[in-house]
């Protein structure tokens, strides 16, 4: 047989006929091919090592210094590593998944996603699942280096819903960040600018180094539009769980819904712009197109 | 036994296609009907702007007719975008898709995740692609660091993954050397013949490419189709006389005893630079216009009853660059501002420099045509 012959099909119709389950595998494939590239990228360029993992590390470590400067309670030692830890998925989330759709129009995958008989949902889930990867690793090695370093105690009372509400942040934050793909892509540069403008922002109303509770009515406020700042909240009071600094605003199962609806808040909105980018697309020429 | 009728790979009609765009519309198809039967290596040839990459973009759902409707083997692609995904492939020249830090045989693993290739699978397919397209010794290698031949071969790598009906090459050769460039056209041709049925719509401005590649060609010119044929059929759509040129040893009374002969319409000898002759010898060349083949028999015997013996005969045949401007009036490099289409995705190619208007020549093309029939006064064709 050639090496020009793989599948022989009887007709172009029967190779198009795909039931609900080939449909499913092909689409899960899909997640495991885009995930693929970043988590060989992490391997195959270690200086995100530095730039992924010490660097935010030594930030985290000035806000450490800072509150045993002032004698705060060690709890609050243990608030700045979990947040420093969080964040690694925040920029993720910002500066990766965001941005990648118009970086992918740039080279040229784009059209190769589109025109390709996978669901373009696979293919922001495999860069979710490859950014989730690297993230984690960063993420783990702050909380692990600076519990250890700090001398950071945590009580957990609840770890089946510390869990969920940490999976839940999760899948909220890569929703969001599928969300703002499309906006990125919608946008261009726009787009890219005002991520600028929102990184530090959102920063200080997360709540990344201090309980978002503090912060009152614009606290709140947070808390019911950024994942992070729910999640946050959440998981520092499961995690300090016999700290009085950890009241939050609203309890950690109230938390966890609002982490839900937003979840799939999030990913059904991602999935309407992609299907709304298509159509754009197709109609004007433009967004799927290098250059335009 | 009832036989199932086979639809066409390609069935356009009517397609047109407009950008908005300031301060005027601009109209990159314009009504463009088409058949390509199963199995067909088809050429769309045209130059820049011609709209051949925004036909590619609607016949492979990434774009839709603003009117008309077109199906790649029965299936709508404004409608069955999903079915027809299913079953094609497009690869463009100067391609950067992928990601650089892969390596090859990780870049196409990973492309043929998106085609439902099992992991082992998807592994042994890559493996004989990259033998198939010449890897072997890349395998290993980062796809940043790949050379612009070797990168097109990947890209066609790519676009076989998933075991294409129909595959578009979106210029497939552009600006690979002479060796590359040659290497993928035996690519594509060994694929397509592999297995009956397979469909290749190939778009170049590359006239020896699609001469010696397709099976029938479209000239398309803002939008619009000009002709339909195979290379044969629209040459002879041009060529209304034969041409030749002989080279003679000796020839008394010059090419006017030639002439006189029934059916010669001219018999001229070229200065020797024209002729383009490197014999050492002492000859005579002499450029023949006869009204049809037929007549060569008269200037043969002629010859021979003047003592004169035939060194060489060859027969001087249009190109299609010839072809071209005799429908459009201008020569493929000759492109005109006002009616040229701003094609968003013809992101291509600098124009070939220092060549005439009508002699553009690929880099990978060596083997000049004979220019003869370019200086022949034009012949007027029914369109």
């Amino acid at each position: 047989m050639s090496l020009f012959v793989h599948r022989s099909t009887e007709s172009p119709q029967h190779a198009a006929d795909w039931d609900a389950r080939r449909v499913l595998i092909v689409n899960l494939r899909g997640i495991v091919g885009r995930a693929y590239p970043r988590i060989i990228g992490a391997k195959r360029e270690p200086s995100w090592l530095l730039f992924e993992i010490l660097l935010p590390f030594l930030t985290t470590s000035a806000f450490v210094f800072v509150y045993r400067a002032l004698n705060a309670p060690q709890e609050f030692v243990g608030f700045v590593v979990l947040g420093g830890a969080m964040t690694a998925f925040w920029l993720n989330v910002m500066w990766m998944m965001a941005a990648q759709l118009y970086w992918e129009r740039d080279q040229g995958n784009l059209e190769l996603y589109f025109s390709a008989p996978v669901s373009m949902m696979s293919v922001l889930f495999g860069m979710a699942i490859g950014g989730l990867f690297m993230s984690c690793t960063r993420a783990a090695v702050v909380l692990i280096v600076g519990s250890v370093l700090y001398g950071v105690v945590f009580t957990v009372e609840q770890w089946g819903l510390l869990l969920a509400v940490f999976f839940l942040t999760l899948a909220a934050l890569y929703g969001l960040g599928m969300v703002l793909a499309s906006f990125f892509l919608l946008w261009g540069r726009e787009a890219w600018h005002l991520t600028q403008l929102l990184q530090e922002p959102v920063y200080f109303v997360s709540g990344l180094n201090f309980p978002v509770a503090r912060l009152g009515f614009v606290g709140a406020l947070a808390v019911a539009t950024i994942p992070l700042a729910v999640g946050l909240d959440a998981m520092r009071q499961l995690a300090f769980a016999s700290s009085a600094a950890t009241a939050g605003l609203l309890s950690p199962a109230a938390e966890a819904l609002i982490l839900v609806g937003m979840a799939v808040l999030f990913i059904g909105v991602a999935r309407l712009m992609l299907g709304f980018i298509e159509r754009r697309a197709r109609h004007e020429g433009k967004l799927t197109m290098k250059g335009t | 036994m009832s036989a199932t009728v086979q639809p066409a790979a390609i069935d356009a009609r009517g397609v047109r296609r407009e950008y908005k765009a300031k301060p005027k519309t601009v109209v990159a198809l314009d009504g463009i009907d088409l058949r390509v039967e199963p199995g067909e290596l088809f050429g769309l040839l045209g130059p820049n702007g011609a709209g051949k990459t925004t036909l590619i973009k609607i016949l492979t759902t990434l774009l839709l007719p603003s009117a008309g409707t077109a199906s790649v083997f029965g299936f709508d692609v404004a409608r069955q975008t999903r079915q027809l995904r299913r079953i094609m492939n497009i690869v463009s020249g100067g391609e950067q898709s992928g990601y650089g830090l892969l390596q090859v045989r990780e870049q196409l693993w990973m492309f043929s995740q998106f085609y439902g290739l099992g992991v082992r699978e998807g592994w042994r397919r890559v493996d004989e692609l990259v033998d198939a397209v010449g890897l072997q010794e890349q395998r290993q290698q980062k796809v940043s660091s790949l050379s612009t031949g070797q990168r097109q071969k990947l890209n066609l790598a790519r676009g076989l993954l998933n075991d294409p009906w129909i595959l578009f090459l979106d210029e497939p050769t552009l600006g690979l050397d002479v060796s590359a460039a040659r290497s993928v056209r035996e690519l594509v041709q060994g694929w397509q013949h592999a297995v009956t049925g397979r469909t290749i719509l190939l778009t170049s401005h590359y006239m020896a490419e699609v001469e010696e590649l397709c099976d029938r060609i479209a000239i398309v010119d803002r939008g619009r189709i000009l002709a339909i044929g195979t290379p044969a059929e629209l040459k002879r759509r041009v060529q209304r006389e034969s041409l030749f040129q002989l080279e003679v040893d000796r020839l008394d009374g010059g090419p006017a005893t030639l002439t006189r002969l029934p059916g010669v319409v001219s018999a001229v000898s070229p200065s020797a630079a024209d002729a383009g002759t490197t014999s050492t010898r002492q000859t005579v060349v002499v450029n023949l216009v006869l009204e049809q083949d037929a007549a060569l028999a008269g200037v043969v015997a002629a010859l021979g009853s003047i003592g004169s013996s035939i060194v060489a005969l060859r027969k001087s045949e249009p190109s299609l660059e010839d072809v071209f401007v005799e429908l459009v009036g201008r020569g493929f490099e000759e492109r005109e501002g006002e009616g040229a289409t701003p094609e968003p995705t013809d992101r291509l190619e600098p124009p070939d420099k220092g060549q005439p208007p009508g002699q553009a020549r690929p880099p990978d093309q060596g083997q000049p045509q004979d220019d003869s029939y370019v200086s022949s006064p034009p012949v007027e064709i029914a369109r």
